[in-house]
Protein backbone atom coordinates (compact mmCIF):
# COMPACT_ATOMS: atom_id res chain seq x y z
CA UNK A 1 0.00 0.00 0.00
CA UNK A 2 1.20 3.58 -1.10
CA UNK A 3 2.10 5.28 2.49
CA UNK A 4 -0.28 8.28 3.99
CA UNK A 5 2.68 10.53 3.76
CA UNK A 6 3.01 9.89 -0.15
CA UNK A 7 -0.72 10.28 -0.82
CA UNK A 8 -0.71 13.60 1.27
CA UNK A 9 1.87 14.78 -0.81
CA UNK A 10 0.58 14.51 -3.69
CA UNK A 11 -2.79 15.55 -2.76
CA UNK A 12 -1.19 18.90 -1.22
CA UNK A 13 1.03 19.25 -4.66
CA UNK A 14 -2.60 19.53 -6.65
CA UNK A 15 -4.62 21.46 -3.94
CA UNK A 16 -2.07 23.70 -2.63
CA UNK A 17 0.75 24.13 -4.73
CA UNK A 18 -1.07 24.50 -8.19
CA UNK A 19 0.35 21.36 -9.58
CA UNK A 20 -1.42 21.13 -12.97
CA UNK A 21 -0.75 19.70 -16.24
CA UNK A 22 0.00 22.59 -18.29
CA UNK A 23 -1.10 21.10 -21.78
CA UNK A 24 -1.74 18.53 -23.64
CA UNK A 25 -1.31 19.61 -27.51
CA UNK A 26 -1.86 17.07 -30.14
CA UNK A 27 -0.10 17.63 -32.92
CA UNK A 28 -1.31 17.22 -36.31
CA UNK A 29 0.66 16.99 -39.53
CA UNK A 30 -1.39 19.02 -42.50
CA UNK A 31 1.18 17.82 -45.36
CA UNK A 32 -1.29 15.40 -46.73
CA UNK A 33 -3.78 18.96 -47.10
CA UNK A 34 -1.96 20.69 -49.57
CA UNK A 35 -3.79 21.51 -52.72
CA UNK A 36 -3.07 23.50 -55.33
CA UNK A 37 -6.39 25.11 -54.81
CA UNK A 38 -6.56 27.28 -51.17
CA UNK A 39 -10.09 26.27 -51.27
CA UNK A 40 -9.69 23.18 -51.62
CA UNK A 41 -6.62 22.94 -49.17
CA UNK A 42 -8.19 24.85 -46.33
CA UNK A 43 -11.57 22.25 -46.68
CA UNK A 44 -8.89 19.65 -46.19
CA UNK A 45 -7.38 20.88 -43.40
CA UNK A 46 -10.55 21.76 -41.80
CA UNK A 47 -11.69 18.12 -41.78
CA UNK A 48 -8.78 16.58 -40.88
CA UNK A 49 -8.19 18.69 -37.58
CA UNK A 50 -11.86 18.01 -36.81
CA UNK A 51 -11.39 14.23 -37.22
CA UNK A 52 -7.96 13.62 -35.68
CA UNK A 53 -9.17 15.89 -32.54
CA UNK A 54 -12.73 15.72 -31.74
CA UNK A 55 -12.71 13.77 -28.77
CA UNK A 56 -9.28 15.50 -27.67
CA UNK A 57 -11.02 18.26 -24.92
CA UNK A 58 -13.59 14.91 -24.01
CA UNK A 59 -10.72 12.31 -23.14
CA UNK A 60 -8.70 15.24 -21.51
CA UNK A 61 -11.18 15.97 -19.27
CA UNK A 62 -12.06 12.82 -18.45
CA UNK A 63 -8.34 12.15 -17.66
CA UNK A 64 -8.77 15.14 -15.50
CA UNK A 65 -11.86 13.67 -13.17
CA UNK A 66 -9.78 10.00 -13.35
CA UNK A 67 -6.44 11.25 -11.66
CA UNK A 68 -7.69 14.54 -9.79
CA UNK A 69 -5.15 16.64 -11.43
CA UNK A 70 -6.02 19.78 -13.65
CA UNK A 71 -5.10 19.68 -17.16
CA UNK A 72 -5.31 23.52 -17.90
CA UNK A 73 -5.41 23.65 -21.55
CA UNK A 74 -6.09 21.75 -24.68
CA UNK A 75 -4.22 22.65 -27.78
CA UNK A 76 -3.62 21.55 -31.24
CA UNK A 77 -0.28 22.11 -33.68
CA UNK A 78 -0.34 21.96 -37.14
CA UNK A 79 2.43 21.74 -39.78
CA UNK A 80 4.00 25.07 -40.70
CA UNK A 81 1.02 27.22 -42.73
CA UNK A 82 4.05 28.20 -45.10
CA UNK A 83 4.77 24.78 -46.55
CA UNK A 84 1.41 24.57 -47.46
CA UNK A 85 1.04 27.78 -48.87
CA UNK A 86 3.80 26.92 -50.88
CA UNK A 87 1.61 24.97 -52.67
CA UNK A 88 -1.93 26.33 -53.24
CA UNK A 89 -0.68 30.35 -53.25
CA UNK A 90 -3.21 33.05 -52.11
CA UNK A 91 -4.43 34.75 -49.37
CA UNK A 92 -2.81 33.32 -46.43
CA UNK A 93 -5.38 34.88 -44.40
CA UNK A 94 -7.82 31.88 -45.30
CA UNK A 95 -5.89 29.26 -43.45
CA UNK A 96 -6.03 31.50 -40.39
CA UNK A 97 -9.52 31.60 -40.54
CA UNK A 98 -9.87 27.99 -41.48
CA UNK A 99 -7.57 26.88 -38.29
CA UNK A 100 -9.60 29.48 -35.88
CA UNK A 101 -12.39 27.67 -37.33
CA UNK A 102 -11.57 24.70 -36.35
CA UNK A 103 -10.08 25.42 -32.84
CA UNK A 104 -13.95 26.52 -32.42
CA UNK A 105 -15.38 23.64 -33.57
CA UNK A 106 -13.25 21.23 -30.76
CA UNK A 107 -13.35 23.65 -28.51
CA UNK A 108 -9.06 23.77 -27.34
CA UNK A 109 -7.65 26.49 -25.72
CA UNK A 110 -5.20 27.17 -28.62
CA UNK A 111 -4.22 26.23 -31.68
CA UNK A 112 -0.52 26.65 -32.80
CA UNK A 113 1.34 27.08 -36.22
CA UNK A 114 0.41 29.75 -38.63
CA UNK A 115 4.67 29.70 -38.77
CA UNK A 116 7.21 29.55 -41.22
CA UNK A 117 10.77 28.13 -41.19
CA UNK A 118 12.98 30.87 -42.68
CA UNK A 119 16.40 30.15 -41.08
CA UNK A 120 18.59 30.44 -43.98
CA UNK A 121 15.99 32.20 -46.88
CA UNK A 122 12.47 32.33 -47.89
CA UNK A 123 11.20 29.79 -49.97
CA UNK A 124 7.72 29.74 -51.59
CA UNK A 125 4.61 31.20 -49.43
CA UNK A 126 6.69 32.18 -46.15
CA UNK A 127 7.39 35.41 -47.19
CA UNK A 128 3.70 35.97 -47.94
CA UNK A 129 2.94 34.18 -44.91
CA UNK A 130 5.26 36.06 -42.96
CA UNK A 131 3.33 39.58 -44.19
CA UNK A 132 0.18 38.43 -43.23
CA UNK A 133 0.79 37.93 -39.66
CA UNK A 134 -0.55 40.74 -38.27
CA UNK A 135 -4.00 40.41 -39.95
CA UNK A 136 -4.16 36.64 -39.40
CA UNK A 137 -4.34 37.87 -35.63
CA UNK A 138 -5.94 40.32 -35.53
CA UNK A 139 -8.88 38.52 -36.82
CA UNK A 140 -8.85 35.54 -34.88
CA UNK A 141 -8.73 34.60 -31.33
CA UNK A 142 -7.16 31.20 -30.88
CA UNK A 143 -4.69 31.35 -33.37
CA UNK A 144 -0.77 31.31 -32.45
CA UNK A 145 1.70 31.90 -34.60
CA UNK A 146 5.86 31.56 -34.99
CA UNK A 147 8.91 32.15 -37.33
CA UNK A 148 12.06 30.43 -37.03
CA UNK A 149 14.54 33.14 -37.91
CA UNK A 150 17.95 31.08 -37.19
CA UNK A 151 19.75 27.85 -36.01
CA UNK A 152 23.15 26.79 -35.29
CA UNK A 153 23.61 24.92 -37.69
CA UNK A 154 22.68 27.50 -40.60
CA UNK A 155 23.50 31.18 -38.34
CA UNK A 156 20.46 33.79 -38.47
CA UNK A 157 18.84 35.15 -41.75
CA UNK A 158 18.86 39.20 -40.87
CA UNK A 159 16.55 39.83 -43.46
CA UNK A 160 13.74 37.81 -41.99
CA UNK A 161 14.68 39.69 -38.54
CA UNK A 162 14.29 43.00 -40.26
CA UNK A 163 10.93 42.25 -41.05
CA UNK A 164 10.15 40.64 -38.18
CA UNK A 165 10.79 43.67 -36.03
CA UNK A 166 7.99 45.33 -38.65
CA UNK A 167 5.49 42.47 -38.60
CA UNK A 168 5.78 42.55 -34.21
CA UNK A 169 5.07 46.36 -34.38
CA UNK A 170 1.98 45.77 -37.00
CA UNK A 171 0.87 42.77 -34.81
CA UNK A 172 0.71 45.35 -31.98
CA UNK A 173 -0.94 47.93 -33.75
CA UNK A 174 -4.03 46.40 -34.98
CA UNK A 175 -4.92 44.42 -32.58
CA UNK A 176 -4.17 48.12 -30.00
CA UNK A 177 -7.70 48.17 -29.34
CA UNK A 178 -7.24 44.74 -27.38
CA UNK A 179 -4.32 45.48 -25.41
CA UNK A 180 -2.42 44.51 -28.55
CA UNK A 181 -3.17 40.87 -27.97
CA UNK A 182 -1.60 40.19 -31.30
CA UNK A 183 2.00 40.41 -30.36
CA UNK A 184 1.37 37.99 -27.21
CA UNK A 185 0.41 34.85 -29.58
CA UNK A 186 4.02 35.89 -32.25
CA UNK A 187 7.13 34.11 -31.30
CA UNK A 188 10.08 34.82 -32.82
CA UNK A 189 12.42 31.85 -32.47
CA UNK A 190 16.08 30.90 -33.03
CA UNK A 191 16.64 26.91 -32.88
CA UNK A 192 12.46 26.23 -32.63
CA UNK A 193 12.18 22.89 -31.72
CA UNK A 194 9.43 20.89 -33.95
CA UNK A 195 7.49 19.17 -31.04
CA UNK A 196 7.01 21.96 -28.79
CA UNK A 197 3.83 21.91 -26.69
CA UNK A 198 3.82 24.93 -25.36
CA UNK A 199 1.73 28.22 -27.04
CA UNK A 200 2.45 30.46 -28.60
CA UNK A 201 5.63 28.84 -30.46
CA UNK A 202 4.03 25.49 -30.87
CA UNK A 203 4.29 23.84 -34.21
CA UNK A 204 4.37 20.29 -35.59
CA UNK A 205 7.46 20.24 -37.46
CA UNK A 206 8.26 18.35 -40.99
CA UNK A 207 10.01 15.76 -39.67
CA UNK A 208 6.79 14.68 -36.73
CA UNK A 209 4.35 11.71 -37.42
CA UNK A 210 1.06 12.19 -38.89
CA UNK A 211 -0.84 13.13 -35.31
CA UNK A 212 1.32 12.89 -31.71
CA UNK A 213 0.39 13.29 -28.25
CA UNK A 214 2.81 15.80 -26.73
CA UNK A 215 2.30 16.85 -23.08
CA UNK A 216 3.60 19.84 -21.07
CA UNK A 217 3.74 19.84 -17.17
CA UNK A 218 3.96 22.48 -14.90
CA UNK A 219 4.61 23.12 -11.04
CA UNK A 220 6.95 26.21 -10.23
CA UNK A 221 4.77 26.31 -7.04
CA UNK A 222 5.90 23.02 -6.19
CA UNK A 223 9.44 23.73 -6.23
CA UNK A 224 8.92 26.44 -4.44
CA UNK A 225 7.09 24.72 -1.23
CA UNK A 226 9.88 22.36 -0.95
CA UNK A 227 12.71 24.68 -1.04
CA UNK A 228 10.89 26.58 1.67
CA UNK A 229 10.68 23.43 4.16
CA UNK A 230 14.32 22.88 3.12
CA UNK A 231 16.97 23.79 6.18
CA UNK A 232 18.38 27.68 5.52
CA UNK A 233 21.49 26.42 5.93
CA UNK A 234 21.67 23.90 3.45
CA UNK A 235 24.03 24.43 0.94
CA UNK A 236 23.49 24.53 -3.31
CA UNK A 237 23.77 21.29 -3.87
CA UNK A 238 21.01 20.41 -1.53
CA UNK A 239 19.17 22.56 -2.95
CA UNK A 240 20.01 21.18 -6.52
CA UNK A 241 19.18 17.58 -5.27
CA UNK A 242 16.01 18.80 -3.83
CA UNK A 243 14.97 20.21 -6.74
CA UNK A 244 15.74 17.41 -9.12
CA UNK A 245 13.36 14.90 -6.76
CA UNK A 246 10.83 17.22 -7.10
CA UNK A 247 10.76 17.86 -10.90
CA UNK A 248 11.16 13.89 -11.08
CA UNK A 249 7.81 13.56 -9.22
CA UNK A 250 5.98 16.40 -11.59
CA UNK A 251 7.61 15.47 -14.91
CA UNK A 252 5.89 11.48 -13.99
CA UNK A 253 3.06 13.21 -13.84
CA UNK A 254 3.16 14.32 -17.18
CA UNK A 255 4.53 10.76 -18.23
CA UNK A 256 1.32 9.37 -16.85
CA UNK A 257 -1.38 11.79 -18.45
CA UNK A 258 0.36 11.49 -21.59
CA UNK A 259 0.10 7.67 -21.67
CA UNK A 260 -2.96 7.68 -20.52
CA UNK A 261 -4.43 10.26 -23.39
CA UNK A 262 -2.51 8.42 -25.66
CA UNK A 263 -4.11 5.03 -25.37
CA UNK A 264 -7.61 6.89 -25.06
CA UNK A 265 -7.06 8.65 -28.33
CA UNK A 266 -5.59 5.81 -30.02
CA UNK A 267 -2.54 8.57 -30.90
CA UNK A 268 1.31 7.82 -30.27
CA UNK A 269 3.16 9.81 -27.31
CA UNK A 270 5.63 11.79 -28.65
CA UNK A 271 7.56 13.95 -25.86
CA UNK A 272 6.73 15.39 -22.50
CA UNK A 273 8.11 19.00 -22.18
CA UNK A 274 9.60 19.16 -18.84
CA UNK A 275 8.64 22.96 -17.83
CA UNK A 276 8.36 24.87 -15.11
CA UNK A 277 5.83 26.94 -16.38
CA UNK A 278 4.70 29.98 -14.05
CA UNK A 279 0.88 31.46 -13.73
CA UNK A 280 0.27 34.90 -12.50
CA UNK A 281 -1.70 33.14 -9.52
CA UNK A 282 -0.20 33.58 -6.00
CA UNK A 283 2.23 30.86 -5.61
CA UNK A 284 3.47 29.53 -8.82
CA UNK A 285 5.69 31.98 -9.72
CA UNK A 286 9.73 31.02 -11.44
CA UNK A 287 11.10 34.38 -9.63
CA UNK A 288 9.67 33.12 -6.57
CA UNK A 289 11.67 29.76 -6.40
CA UNK A 290 14.80 31.99 -7.48
CA UNK A 291 14.19 34.22 -4.37
CA UNK A 292 13.41 31.03 -1.91
CA UNK A 293 17.04 30.27 -3.20
CA UNK A 294 18.10 33.21 -0.82
CA UNK A 295 18.09 36.38 -3.39
CA UNK A 296 16.26 39.32 -2.25
CA UNK A 297 14.38 40.05 -5.78
CA UNK A 298 14.55 38.28 -8.91
CA UNK A 299 16.90 40.19 -11.35
CA UNK A 300 19.65 41.10 -8.78
CA UNK A 301 22.88 40.00 -9.09
CA UNK A 302 23.18 36.44 -8.68
CA UNK A 303 19.88 35.80 -10.49
CA UNK A 304 21.36 34.10 -13.83
CA UNK A 305 23.44 32.03 -11.77
CA UNK A 306 20.29 30.72 -9.48
CA UNK A 307 18.84 30.14 -12.55
CA UNK A 308 21.13 28.16 -14.24
CA UNK A 309 21.11 25.94 -11.49
CA UNK A 310 17.01 25.68 -11.13
CA UNK A 311 17.18 24.91 -15.14
CA UNK A 312 19.37 22.36 -14.85
CA UNK A 313 18.28 20.33 -11.45
CA UNK A 314 14.56 20.70 -13.36
CA UNK A 315 16.14 18.42 -16.24
CA UNK A 316 18.18 16.04 -14.44
CA UNK A 317 15.40 15.42 -12.43
CA UNK A 318 12.59 15.47 -15.27
CA UNK A 319 14.80 13.03 -17.69
CA UNK A 320 14.93 9.96 -15.88
CA UNK A 321 10.97 10.33 -15.60
CA UNK A 322 9.77 10.22 -18.72
CA UNK A 323 10.84 8.21 -21.95
CA UNK A 324 10.98 11.07 -24.25
CA UNK A 325 11.99 14.44 -23.20
CA UNK A 326 11.41 16.95 -25.65
CA UNK A 327 10.02 20.81 -26.41
CA UNK A 328 11.55 23.51 -24.71
CA UNK A 329 11.98 21.52 -21.09
CA UNK A 330 13.52 23.71 -18.53
CA UNK A 331 12.32 27.21 -16.76
CA UNK A 332 10.36 29.80 -18.50
CA UNK A 333 10.79 33.17 -17.44
CA UNK A 334 7.61 35.17 -18.93
CA UNK A 335 7.69 38.19 -17.42
CA UNK A 336 3.81 39.15 -17.83
CA UNK A 337 2.46 35.55 -16.70
CA UNK A 338 4.77 34.94 -13.26
CA UNK A 339 3.82 37.71 -9.89
CA UNK A 340 7.05 37.34 -8.62
CA UNK A 341 8.76 39.13 -12.43
CA UNK A 342 6.11 41.04 -12.87
CA UNK A 343 6.66 42.38 -8.19
CA UNK A 344 10.73 42.87 -9.51
CA UNK A 345 10.06 44.72 -12.71
CA UNK A 346 7.86 47.02 -11.53
CA UNK A 347 10.20 47.65 -8.63
CA UNK A 348 13.01 48.66 -11.02
CA UNK A 349 15.12 45.32 -10.18
CA UNK A 350 14.27 43.60 -13.05
CA UNK A 351 15.10 45.10 -16.37
CA UNK A 352 15.31 43.71 -19.60
CA UNK A 353 19.43 43.70 -19.97
CA UNK A 354 19.30 41.29 -17.14
CA UNK A 355 16.44 38.87 -18.44
CA UNK A 356 18.58 38.81 -21.55
CA UNK A 357 21.04 37.64 -19.98
CA UNK A 358 18.80 35.31 -17.40
CA UNK A 359 17.72 33.24 -21.52
CA UNK A 360 21.28 32.43 -21.76
CA UNK A 361 20.72 29.99 -19.10
CA UNK A 362 17.35 29.20 -19.14
CA UNK A 363 15.02 27.65 -21.31
CA UNK A 364 13.73 29.77 -23.66
CA UNK A 365 13.76 33.66 -24.37
CA UNK A 366 12.93 36.79 -23.75
CA UNK A 367 9.03 36.18 -23.05
CA UNK A 368 5.90 37.95 -22.59
CA UNK A 369 7.84 41.68 -22.39
CA UNK A 370 5.45 44.96 -22.30
CA UNK A 371 8.37 47.35 -24.01
CA UNK A 372 7.00 51.20 -24.84
CA UNK A 373 5.13 52.15 -27.69
CA UNK A 374 7.24 54.16 -29.03
CA UNK A 375 9.87 51.63 -29.29
CA UNK A 376 10.79 51.14 -33.38
CA UNK A 377 10.83 48.46 -35.61
CA UNK A 378 14.21 48.25 -35.51
CA UNK A 379 14.96 48.52 -32.44
CA UNK A 380 12.73 45.09 -31.70
CA UNK A 381 15.06 43.36 -34.90
CA UNK A 382 17.94 44.32 -32.95
CA UNK A 383 16.36 43.02 -29.35
CA UNK A 384 15.49 39.68 -31.72
CA UNK A 385 18.91 39.74 -33.35
CA UNK A 386 20.48 39.88 -29.76
CA UNK A 387 18.00 36.78 -28.92
CA UNK A 388 19.14 34.94 -31.73
CA UNK A 389 22.71 34.99 -31.47
CA UNK A 390 22.83 33.93 -27.98
CA UNK A 391 20.56 30.65 -28.97
CA UNK A 392 22.53 30.07 -31.97
CA UNK A 393 26.09 30.53 -30.54
CA UNK A 394 25.08 28.02 -27.58
CA UNK A 395 23.26 25.96 -29.39
CA UNK A 396 19.86 26.33 -27.44
CA UNK A 397 16.18 27.12 -28.24
CA UNK A 398 16.30 31.19 -27.71
CA UNK A 399 13.06 32.88 -28.75
CA UNK A 400 11.36 36.70 -28.81
CA UNK A 401 7.87 37.54 -27.23
CA UNK A 402 7.47 41.03 -26.52
CA UNK A 403 4.66 43.34 -26.69
CA UNK A 404 4.61 46.74 -27.77
CA UNK A 405 2.10 48.79 -25.72
CA UNK A 406 0.85 51.07 -28.57
CA UNK A 407 0.09 54.33 -27.07
CA UNK A 408 1.96 53.49 -23.37
CA UNK A 409 5.09 54.18 -21.77
CA UNK A 410 7.13 53.01 -18.80
CA UNK A 411 5.09 53.28 -15.93
CA UNK A 412 1.92 52.21 -17.92
CA UNK A 413 1.00 48.44 -17.35
CA UNK A 414 -0.70 46.35 -20.07
CA UNK A 415 -3.62 44.19 -19.04
CA UNK A 416 -4.28 40.68 -21.02
CA UNK A 417 -5.99 38.30 -18.23
CA UNK A 418 -6.10 34.77 -17.84
CA UNK A 419 -2.58 33.19 -18.14
CA UNK A 420 -1.11 35.55 -19.94
CA UNK A 421 -1.66 38.06 -17.13
CA UNK A 422 -0.43 41.29 -17.10
CA UNK A 423 2.90 42.90 -17.68
CA UNK A 424 4.44 46.57 -16.46
CA UNK A 425 5.99 48.33 -19.75
CA UNK A 426 9.69 48.18 -19.33
CA UNK A 427 12.51 50.36 -20.31
CA UNK A 428 13.95 49.55 -23.71
CA UNK A 429 17.57 51.07 -24.89
CA UNK A 430 16.12 53.62 -27.85
CA UNK A 431 19.59 54.14 -29.26
CA UNK A 432 19.44 53.12 -32.58
CA UNK A 433 20.64 49.95 -34.49
CA UNK A 434 19.20 50.92 -37.85
CA UNK A 435 22.63 50.64 -39.80
CA UNK A 436 23.04 47.34 -39.02
CA UNK A 437 19.59 45.72 -39.15
CA UNK A 438 19.03 47.44 -42.78
CA UNK A 439 22.38 45.81 -44.11
CA UNK A 440 20.20 42.64 -44.22
CA UNK A 441 22.29 39.26 -45.46
CA UNK A 442 23.11 36.45 -43.43
CA UNK A 443 24.97 35.65 -40.33
CA UNK A 444 27.09 33.03 -40.72
CA UNK A 445 26.48 29.58 -38.55
CA UNK A 446 29.59 29.52 -35.72
CA UNK A 447 32.19 27.29 -35.87
CA UNK A 448 31.20 24.04 -33.31
CA UNK A 449 34.92 23.91 -31.74
CA UNK A 450 37.54 26.02 -30.10
CA UNK A 451 34.85 26.96 -27.60
CA UNK A 452 36.04 29.74 -24.78
CA UNK B 1 -7.65 -1.58 -10.46
CA UNK B 2 -7.62 0.72 -7.10
CA UNK B 3 -8.66 3.95 -6.46
CA UNK B 4 -7.28 5.93 -2.99
CA UNK B 5 -10.40 8.37 -1.30
CA UNK B 6 -9.11 11.37 0.93
CA UNK B 7 -10.65 12.77 3.69
CA UNK B 8 -9.59 15.57 4.90
CA UNK B 9 -10.95 18.39 7.72
CA UNK B 10 -12.51 18.86 11.09
CA UNK B 11 -13.34 15.46 13.07
CA UNK B 12 -16.67 15.05 13.50
CA UNK B 13 -19.13 11.54 13.93
CA UNK B 14 -20.01 9.36 11.83
CA UNK B 15 -17.34 10.01 8.57
CA UNK B 16 -15.98 7.04 8.02
CA UNK B 17 -20.25 5.77 8.23
CA UNK B 18 -21.07 8.50 5.55
CA UNK B 19 -17.95 7.53 3.15
CA UNK B 20 -18.08 3.70 3.81
CA UNK B 21 -21.83 4.14 2.83
CA UNK B 22 -21.48 5.74 -0.53
CA UNK B 23 -18.64 3.12 -1.44
CA UNK B 24 -21.17 0.35 -0.77
CA UNK B 25 -23.78 2.43 -2.77
CA UNK B 26 -21.36 1.92 -5.93
CA UNK B 27 -20.59 -1.11 -5.16
CA UNK B 28 -16.57 0.09 -4.58
CA UNK B 29 -14.69 -2.52 -2.55
CA UNK B 30 -13.32 -1.26 0.90
CA UNK B 31 -9.52 -2.75 1.04
CA UNK B 32 -8.20 -0.45 3.73
CA UNK B 33 -8.42 2.22 5.55
CA UNK B 34 -6.03 4.23 7.70
CA UNK B 35 -6.74 7.24 9.76
CA UNK B 36 -4.32 9.81 11.86
CA UNK B 37 -4.81 13.66 12.87
CA UNK B 38 -1.86 15.76 10.85
CA UNK B 39 -1.73 19.33 12.01
CA UNK B 40 -4.61 19.41 13.87
CA UNK B 41 -6.55 17.76 10.89
CA UNK B 42 -8.46 14.54 10.94
CA UNK B 43 -7.15 12.75 7.74
CA UNK B 44 -8.32 9.20 6.33
CA UNK B 45 -6.92 7.57 3.01
CA UNK B 46 -9.07 4.87 2.35
CA UNK B 47 -8.11 2.10 -0.43
CA UNK B 48 -10.88 1.13 -2.71
CA UNK B 49 -11.37 -2.07 -5.40
CA UNK B 50 -13.13 -0.16 -8.41
CA UNK B 51 -13.27 -3.08 -10.61
CA UNK B 52 -16.34 -3.96 -9.84
CA UNK B 53 -18.34 -0.15 -9.84
CA UNK B 54 -21.61 0.31 -11.03
CA UNK B 55 -20.87 3.86 -12.31
CA UNK B 56 -18.34 5.50 -14.13
CA UNK B 57 -15.19 6.42 -11.85
CA UNK B 58 -15.70 10.25 -12.81
CA UNK B 59 -19.22 9.66 -11.31
CA UNK B 60 -17.91 8.41 -8.31
CA UNK B 61 -15.14 10.94 -8.10
CA UNK B 62 -17.74 14.41 -8.55
CA UNK B 63 -20.17 12.05 -6.01
CA UNK B 64 -17.76 12.21 -3.14
CA UNK B 65 -16.70 15.89 -4.26
CA UNK B 66 -20.64 16.89 -3.56
CA UNK B 67 -20.60 14.63 -0.09
CA UNK B 68 -17.46 16.33 1.06
CA UNK B 69 -19.07 19.77 0.45
CA UNK B 70 -22.58 18.61 1.95
CA UNK B 71 -19.97 17.89 5.39
CA UNK B 72 -17.59 20.44 4.97
CA UNK B 73 -15.01 18.12 4.34
CA UNK B 74 -12.20 17.63 1.63
CA UNK B 75 -12.97 14.43 -0.23
CA UNK B 76 -11.33 13.60 -2.97
CA UNK B 77 -11.33 9.50 -5.05
CA UNK B 78 -8.30 9.53 -7.46
CA UNK B 79 -7.28 6.59 -9.04
CA UNK B 80 -4.38 4.65 -7.51
CA UNK B 81 -2.05 5.30 -10.66
CA UNK B 82 -1.17 8.98 -10.06
CA UNK B 83 0.31 7.76 -6.37
CA UNK B 84 1.81 5.06 -7.68
CA UNK B 85 3.41 7.04 -10.54
CA UNK B 86 4.46 10.05 -8.88
CA UNK B 87 6.35 7.62 -5.77
CA UNK B 88 7.55 4.39 -7.57
CA UNK B 89 9.90 4.21 -9.86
Amino acid sequence: MINLHDIMETITMIQDENLDIRTITMGISLLDCADSDIGRSCGKVYDKICRKAEKLVKTGEEIERMYGIPIVNKRVSVTPIALLLAASGGDPVEYAKTLERASQTIGVNFIGGYSALVQKGFAAGDEALIRSIPEALAVTDHLCSSVNIGSTKTGINMDAVRMMGQIVRQTAEQTAGRNCIGAAKLVVFCNAPEDNPFMAGAFHGPGEPDCVINVGVSGPGVVRAALAKLDKAADLTEVADLIKKTAFKITRMGQLVGTEASKRLGIPFGIVDLSLAPTPAVGDSVAHILEEMGLETCGCAGTTAALALLNDAVKKGGVMASSHVGGLSGAFIPVSEDAGMIAAAESGVLKLEKLEAMTAVCSVGLDMIVIPGSTTAEVISAIIADEAAIGMVNSKTTAVRVIPAIGKDVGDTLEFGGLLGSGPVMAVNPVSPAGFIHRGGRIPAPLQSLKN
Amino acid sequence: MRAVISVIGKDTVGILAKVSEKCASMNANIVDVTQTILQDMFVMIMMVDISKLNCQFAEMASSFEKLGTDLGLSIHAMHEDIFNSMHRI
